[in-house]
């Protein structure tokens, strides 16, 4: 069924992307229903304690029209590609072991449903949070006799959104009452608020403080990662979460941070922590 | 004393602007940037004083140029002023942002050297919330791009020109 589905999507996604106009609206976040495969998504929620917003928005809620229709049709969404492609990697074998994912996880609709909606989780073994991408590199580590992905690899980027789209439409929520997580998000924390680069900007300072308003035609959001990997019209391609951030960073003219360093895995618990409540949308459409 | 400093300044600032705010020179600002403009040299970033949000002298000792500085306002790659701010007077470039107040009138609300100043420094006026970068001003985040370390995001005769371009906007 998906793969009859993709491939009509694959003919299609070419004359949609081509479709999608800039269009420039001042107007605050839409308060639309997004609703994907009959799946009423949260995109509201309200924010847990601490939080420093009174609502929790996804970066659904900010985007243009036709960006909107484009996610919320599994038809349409280009990213549904890569939740196909992540399907094939899912049962390919690999490595020394010779076994694929499939092998110790069967139905990936059964055994990761609730996976993508609670990364990133502690790691007793090296002592910090790891992110559905590093728990795939440790399967394939130490079960399948397999490299790690280099970091954004295509398959690691689709495997990725194959696994956190079983979770569509649940509730992020990430514990912090294992190990050390509690400190992580502290630490996560300060990363968010630090000015970083020349420009001399902090996440809070366009996705907490300006959220709603307008960087020439991009509509900032608050920044919630529930819909990663996703999928950006300007790149055609699937986008992690990590990748995200090191472009931000880079943005604000600073050396960027290696994609999984402390700093960056604390960034992911921390922003991850702030989208508590809303719907996995993974494969989300972004501009 | 009022007149020697309406002198100093009058070299080193749009003349239009002048004869529209005749009174801008009450408040006892100093001229941080004073010798400089004598000299003809130019002020670098550590030497720039902002005081009662305000650079009184030209960073470079001239007036800058109101049509070049047209152009840094909006390159991207300099000012970039259109990312956050909406100006009519560049209504042909699409998408402009904002984060912080439309620049129509600005001239209006801000004497040269206020402007001057927030460009510098905004932090330095507005506080330390202030999300505008400082564009003359080594006070910058963590981790600068290691080619970056040192130096401004425009130079002095860039903030200069954007000074005397957003002077014509009233």
């Amino acid at each position: 069924m998906l793969n009859t589905k993709t491939m009509i999507a694959a003919l299609c996604a070419g004359a949609v992307v081509s479709c999608v106009t800039l269009q420039m609206t001042k107007a605050d976040p839409v308060t639309d229903e997004l609703v994907i495969d009959g799946k009423k998504m949260i995109t509201h929620a309200k924010p847990p304690e601490g939080h420093p917003l009174d609502v929790v928005r996804s970066g659904w809620l900010y985007r243009e029209p036709d960006t909107r229709s484009l996610e919320a049709d599994s038809f349409e969404n280009p990213g549904m590609l890569f939740v196909s492609k992540g399907e094939q990697i899912w049962n390919k074998v690999e490595g020394t072991a010779g076994k694929s994912c499939a092998s110790c996880h069967h139905d990936a609709a059964k055994s990761m449903k609730g996976v993508g909606a609670k990364y990133p989780v502690w790691d007793a073994k090296t002592k910090r949070p790891i992110d559905v991408e590093l728990q795939i590199d440790k399967c394939r580590v130490e079960q399948m006799g397999a490299p790690a992905y280099k970091f954004d690899d295509g398959n690691q980027r689709a495997l990725t959104t194959y696994i956190k789209y079983q979770s569509l439409g649940m509730p992020v929520h990430v514990d912090l009452s294992k190990g050390d997580m509690k400190a992580w998000w502290q630490k996560g924390k300060d990363v968010y608020y630090t000015r970083f680069g020349q420009l001399n900007l902090s996440c809070a300072s366009c996705h907490e403080e300006n959220n709603g308003k307008h960087i020439r035609a991009d509509h900032l959001s608050q920044g919630n990662v529930n819909g990663f990997p996703t999928y950006r019209l300007n790149t055609t391609g699937m986008v992690s979460v990590q990748n995200r951030f090191r472009g931000c960073i880079r943005d604000t003219r600073a050396e960027i941070p290696k994609a999984f360093s402390d700093e960056l895995m604390a960034l992911e618990l921390y922003v991850t922590w702030r989208g508590t409540g809303l719907s996995v949308e993974t494969p989300a459409v972004r501009q | 004393m009022h007149g020697a400093r309406f002198i100093l300044a009058a070299a080193t600032l749009s003349v239009g602007l002048l004869a529209a705010t005749g009174q801008m020179f009450g408040g006892g600002q100093a001229f941080a940037a004073g010798e400089a403009a004598a000299t003809g040299q130019v002020v670098p970033p550590q030497d720039v004083k902002i005081k009662d949000n305000a650079v009184m002298a030209s960073l470079t000792g001239k007036p800058g140029d109101v049509a070049a500085g047209r152009k840094y306002f909006v390159d991207k790659k300099l000012g970039n002023c259109l990312a956050c701010h909406a100006d009519k007077d560049l209504s042909k470039q699409l998408f402009h942002g904002n984060v912080g107040p439309t620049l129509d009138n600005v001239a209006s609300r801000w004497k040269p050297e206020q402007l001057r100043a927030i460009l510098v420094n905004a932090k330095a006026v507005f506080g330390p919330q202030t999300v505008m970068p400082g564009f003359y001003s080594l006070e910058v985040g963590k981790n600068v791009r290691k080619d970056l370390v040192g130096k401004t995001i425009l130079s002095a005769d860039q903030v200069e020109g954007i000074v005397a371009y957003l002077s014509t906007l009233k």
